[in-house]
């Protein structure tokens, strides 16, 4: 019995390890597609973060330092975006798939040239790492049954960014529902005409939303590679940019909502891990990749209306122009 | 107002704009060239004799090319009927793995004759499915098409992992691979081809089914061009309302388009699977799909711009390659970044020099105007 | 008066306005989009503390003028004056701290929001929304008590009835401390019902010094409600009048103008059996409001029957149900010997095959796609024709045949099948589309506006095909807003007002004083005139 438990405790500390980039990211997107802007480039964001972090850490030695560059790069990119969306009115998701190529490619073509490691930033020694925390305590009561294995295990011993990642759940919360500009964001993203029209610029808050997206998928990339890893590899995002679109529309566009599913798809993930060549009672094996495949289901599930519906912001994707 | 209460002149619009464009990405990779320390004379240089300057390369370059025309006219074909299909990786995918199960399970048993048109069949259907379900979901249930074929692209991994290492991987084999498929099913080489003519050339993954991609392409010509489908599919992508009056069902075009997008893409299997490895493996697709977007927003949509743009892609991979082999400083990516920095001026920047060519115009022609008043 | 100055904010002061004197004196406003004249060296004066109309036809430029007034567009040339002080708006923030409020024909409004949230909105009064909600809520209950504008302040907009989202918008102009209100089109979406409370609330505005501008196309709301009224056409102001001195008849004049008389020669017709046969039909729009409302008629062979009616009225939602691109909600349509009925539709491209043309109200819209080449468009709707398709093929050779032989029989000029559809003239584009209907000989025809944005020369053409038409024995429906059009081409004429068809003349009998009455006589507008006087 004991044994179970702490496989399942264990199994809910690795997901919220795996949903630490996801909530971060989900988060991101939910900024900039709340306030119009289709970003399908979160991953590539992210991936150019998570170079910017690893690179940046390894010569400075310092965690801090890379987190800054993560959020400087990313925020450029998502400039970017919004330059060519906002201001030139292109097409979002051209916009998006081009940010992501670039990304890939820029992060190994920069990454060679800087390091000669075939496209690696070099192993970051702890110092340039954000380590695991023990919260006070956690050591005293580790002994205690269940409840102090709970703290011990799953509340204690993350790094900063697990914590700040699940801080910024309610913190998003309280910017879009609770600030001037939060009312003002979901404004744009339904209906700028009434945004334009009470006298306040359209393109200045999404400008500011599509920012609010850059710093926050710089923080995902810098956990990416120097918290959950110690070096930049080749495209070491693996996708995480797209589940955590998944999860912002699965969680359909609202923060705890989307909390819940990013941490949903982090327990798949998990789960996937710790299922890998077990034989379940009745079941027999479960493919991991279905497993791991669940998230991009559910959400086409979802998409299709079947399980609920998802409603987009009315206005996202469709450039702003004054009409007649 | 839309921007087009001002009309340019067609060749601006069509030619200069584009050739623009396409002038500001290379520049941007200049730059980059010369912030990594690369000649961007030299590397263009060695990029254009690996790409052309011997046999093999030129082989490699047309190989890759084959590939960028099946997924850039995928794109365009849906971009027509007015939607954006980037689910092409997943379907190149899932075409693969129709042509190499046919293949894998046919080919022992059925002469080439039969077994290669069918794998071909087979990869055209797989794709066309893949398509079939996002497609389905937009038209029918609303769902927004370019999500879900972003999550069918992955849902393609997903299941192509699962097959490669829980069910058809080959027996006793360690790696994630089938078994080879029977030789009859192989698509002839371009240099096994050519040696029955007695014409030598250096061995190359180049197979026939380049001549499958330009048949697609003039496919393509006539279906979009020549045909009441495709001129259902542009009149719905131009204007939906004037395709309603006209009596054309918005919600057909979309699944017809988007299964003729899907089987194209479908064929990059062919290409791969039936071409080159002769056999089942992972990731033989990666990057083609996206890429085919670049290729089509820089053909414009049209088959000779798509042939051209797939032609300049392969140059830029297999030219890419040749550059990193030849210089340490440099890897095979400086060709993603190209093709990213394409997408983005050719198509989300697609306009930034409009409102400045429209200036110049105006300014020209404008004189004309006054004297009009004045007159 | 300082009890509807708006809660303290982030706007400029304002003075409080004088009860007397002009609100707004708008000299030579002009503004241009391309090469299209929307504003036209405009005039106009509004006395404060009135309700001042502006009336015209869709696309005289009054939406223009308003959007110029509220800041959102700006102007080419001309002078603005609001009370008293000159001023040029270059946002609506500007024309808001100066005072003006407006309220648009598409509601601002965002569906997800609360009212309050609604009414906040630029307005919020500080960084964190709660450091302004409760004055917020207090100051919208005052406003909402003292005008009669109760509404549910924490109710979601998506949740409110149309005419309850109306108030939120009027709310959201006072708030912001509006004392001159624009309101566009206002009753266009509103029940009979629902525009009688609107019109009280106007009124009450009013006696609290509120200076009100109305626009619409709608004569009954300004006979019914306005001090004075303006007149615009074709981008230009024709006329101010005050309300008590003129009359409705004296507007519609105004309105559509005095146009060059177009004769056309006609014999008597000689009608056969219908081939329209129209009962009790009612069409809802897609937002479920009831466009066409119990409507029955009949078309017979050999005549024109004429549909007029200020735009807006019902007769886009009617030609496209009779044509099949709309479904029906109740009644049948009886179509050449088919019927059609809500569980029984028949597609735009079946209702060719039994004989049924159409040419549409909107050439750049419906009738043609504009980046086509002509004779792409030539075969929109007959793309399936055997004529030009094989087994597989479309033999572009046949339809650009075909359509330098339309181009031929209706003098469409430049005569070239592979030019650009949107670089024809309009008069051109419009003869490609008749000739696109009119020549393949159906037995009926329905025409929408055939001569909008047509020149002189293309409209008498036209108008002889048509007559042609009814002539070799097939049935016309002709909808129109055209009077002169109406009249010269119809043998009959049946006019359409709120959905209803609220008229039948023989054209013999049709002029534009009696149309014009019955253009406006609605029920509505007769409960409207018992409710406010």
């Amino acid at each position: 019995m004991n044994d179970w438990f702490t496989i399942f405790i264990l199994t809910l500390d690795a997901t919220m390890r795996v949903s630490t980039p996801l909530i971060l990211a989900a988060l991101a997107g939910l900024f900039s597609e709340r306030s119009g802007v289709v970003d399908i480039s979160l991953e590539g964001k992210m991936l150019a973060g998570a170079f910017a972090a690893a690179a940046v850490a390894s010569i400075a030695g310092s965690a801090w330092i890379g987190l800054l560059a993560a959020i400087a790069v990313s925020i450029v990119l998502a400039l970017l975006h919004g330059f060519a969306c906002i201001t030139h009115r292109g097409n979002q998701v051209v916009s998006g798939v081009a940010i992501n190529i670039l990304a890939a490619g820029l992060t190994m073509v920069l990454g060679l040239h800087w390091f000669k490691q075939g496209g690696q930033t070099p192993r970051l020694d702890n110092e340039a790492r954000f380590l695991s925390l023990d919260l006070p305590g956690a050591q005293a009561v580790a002994d205690v049954p269940y409840l102090g294995k709970i703290y011990e295990e799953l509340i204690s011993g993350h790094n900063i960014l697990v914590y700040v990642a699940f801080l910024m759940v309610p913190f998003t919360y309280w910017v879009v529902y609770k600030t001037r500009f939060g009312l003002r964001l979901r404004a744009v993203g339904e209906n700028p005409n009434a945004v334009d029209t009470a006298g306040i610029s359209v393109v200045k808050i999404r400008y500011l939303a599509v920012i609010c997206t850059g710093i926050l998928c710089g923080i995902a990339g810098a956990y990416i590679s120097t918290a959950h890893n110690a070096q930049f590899v080749r495209d070491m995002t693996a996708g995480q940019g797209f589940i955590a679109l998944a999860a912002l529309i699965f969680g359909k566009w609202r923060p705890f909502q989307v909390l819940f599913a990013c941490l949903l798809f982090g327990f798949l993930d998990a789960l996937a891990v710790r299922l890998q060549g077990v034989s379940l009672p009745g079941i027999g094996e479960i493919p991991v990749q279905f497993i791991e495949a669940l998230p991009y289901l559910l959400t086409v599930i979802l998409l299709a209306g079947f399980i609920g519906k998802a409603v987009a912001p009315k206005a996202s994707g469709i450039p702003y122009v004054k009409e007649r | 107002m839309s921007q087009g209460s001002h009309e340019m002149p067609f060749w601006m619009d069509a030619i200069l704009l584009p050739f623009l464009n396409i002038v500001t990405a290379f520049a941007a990779t200049a730059v980059i060239f010369l912030a990594i320390g690369v000649d961007p004379v030299e590397a263009t240089q060695i990029l254009l004799f690996g790409a052309f300057g011997y046999e093999e390369g030129i082989g490699y370059t047309l190989f890759f090319t084959t590939n960028f025309i099946f997924t850039g006219l995928a794109v365009a074909v849906a971009f027509h009927a007015g939607l954006f299909n980037i689910g092409g990786e997943g379907q190149a995918y899932i075409g693969g793995l129709g042509a190499g199960m046919l293949c894998l399970f046919l080919g022992q048993w059925l002469p080439g004759l039969l077994v290669i048109p069918l794998a071909i069949v087979a990869a055209a259907l797989f794709g066309a499915a893949w398509a079939y379900i996002p497609a389905y979901l937009q038209a029918y249930r609303g769902s927004h098409i370019v999500i879900t074929t972003i999550m069918f692209n992955f849902l393609a991994s997903s299941l192509m992992v699962y097959l490669m290492v829980d069910v058809l991987k080959e027996d006793g084999q360690q790696s994630p691979q089938s078994a080879e498929f029977a030789e009859s099913s192989w698509l002839y080489s371009m240099h096994d081809f050519l040696a029955i003519f007695g014409v030598e050339i250096e061995a190359s993954p180049l197979n026939l089914s380049i001549f499958l991609a330009l048949l697609a392409a003039v496919f393509v010509w006539i279906f979009i061009w020549h045909t009441r489908w495709g001129y259902e599919i542009r009149t719905i992508g131009s204007n939906a309302t004037a395709g309603v009056y006209a009596g054309i069902k918005p919600a057909r075009v979309i699944v017809l388009s988007m299964c003729i997008s899907g089987a194209l893409a479908g064929m990059v299997g062919v290409n791969e699977v039936m071409g080159v490895h002769h056999r089942l493996m992972l990731d033989f697709h990666v990057g083609y799909g996206f890429a085919g977007i670049a290729v089509a927003l820089m053909g414009r949509n049209h088959p000779v711009g798509i042939i051209l743009a797939a032609l300049l892609f392969g140059v830029l991979y297999q030219g890419g390659a040749e550059l990193a082999f030849e210089m340490s400083n440099i890897n095979r990516d400086i060709v993603v970044v190209m093709q990213g920095l394409v997408i983005l001026f050719s198509g989300a920047l697609e306009f930034m020099y409009r409102p400045w060519l429209m200036r110049m115009y105006l300014a020209i022609s404008g004189r004309g105007d006054k004297q009009e008043v004045a007159a | 008066m300082s009890r509807h100055l708006f809660y303290g904010c982030l706007l400029s002061e304002i003075k409080v306005p004088m009860q007397s004197g002009m609100a707004i004196k708008l000299t030579d406003v002009s503004k241009r989009f391309g090469a299209v004249r929307a504003n036209d060296k405009v005039s106009l004066s509004v006395e404060a503390g009135t309700i001042h109309g502006i009336v015209g036809e869709n696309g005289a430029g009054k939406s223009t003028l308003m959007s110029i007034l509220y800041g959102f567009y700006q102007y080419d040339s001309g002078t603005t004056e609001v009370f008293g002080k000159d001023h040029y708006f270059n946002n609506s923030r500007e024309a808001l701290a100066a005072g003006i409020g407006m309220v648009h024909q598409h509601f601002m409004l965002v569906d997800p929001f609360t009212v309050l949230e609604n009414v906040m909105l630029g307005n919020e009064g500080g960084k964190l929304l709660k450091e302004g909600r409760e004055q917020a809520r207090t100051e919208l209950t005052r406003l909402a008590d003292e005008y009669g504008l109760s509404v549910d302040v924490n109710a979601r907009v998506s949740s409110l009835s149309v005419g309850h989202q109306q108030r939120v918008e009027i709310l959201k102009a006072l708030y912001r401390g509006a004392k001159i209100l624009i309101l566009d089109e206002p009753t266009g979406v509103l029940t009979p019902q629902e525009t009688t409370e609107l019109f009280r609330i106007l009124n009450a505005l009013k006696d609290q010094g509120v200076t009100i501008i109305l626009i619409t196309h709608k004569l009954q709301e300004i006979m019914a409600i306005t001090d004075n009224v303006s007149v615009m056409r074709a981008g230009k102001m024709v006329a101010h009048r005050k309300t008590s001195e003129t009359s409705k008849e004296d507007i519609a004049e105004l309105m559509v103008g005095r146009k060059v008389l177009l004769q056309v020669d006609k014999d008597e017709s000689v009608t056969g059996k219908p081939l329209i046969s129209v009962k009790n039909l009612t069409v809802k729009d897609a937002q479920g409001i009831e466009r066409v409302k119990n409507v029955s008629f009949d078309v017979k062979a050999g005549e024109v029957v004429g549909i007029a009616g200020v735009s807006g009225n019902g007769q886009s939602e009617l030609l496209e149900a009779l044509s099949g691109i709309t479904k029906i909600d109740e009644g049948s349509i009886e179509i050449n010997g088919s019927l059609l009925t809500r569980k029984q539709p028949i597609s735009p491209s079946k209702m060719r095959d039994i004989g049924l043309a159409h040419v549409p109200e909107d050439r750049h819209r419906m009738g043609m796609v504009n980046s086509f080449a002509a004779y792409e468009s030539s075969a929109l709707g007959y793309h399936n024709d055997e004529a030009y398709n094989g087994r597989f093929l479309m033999s572009r050779q046949k339809v650009k045949e075909y359509c330098g032989k339309l181009m031929d029989a209706f003098d469409v000029r430049p005569r070239d099948p592979n030019l650009k559809s949107a670089n024809f003239s309009g008069g051109n584009q419009q003869k490609l589309i008749l000739a696109r209907e009119i020549e393949r000989n159906p037995d009926i025809l329905l025409v929408g506006q055939p001569t909008r944005g047509v020149d002189i020369g293309a409209i008498e053409f036209i108008h002889k095909r048509i007559i042609e038409m009814r002539d070799a024995g097939k049935a016309v429906l002709l909808v129109s807003v055209e009077l002169e059009e109406i009249i010269s081409v119809s043998d009959r004429v049946l006019v359409m007002c709120d959905g209803y068809i609220s008229g039948e003349v023989s054209a013999a009998e049709a002029d534009e004083k009696t149309l014009g009455l019955m253009m406006t006589n609605t029920d509505a507008a007769a409960n409207l005139e018992e409710v406010v006087s």
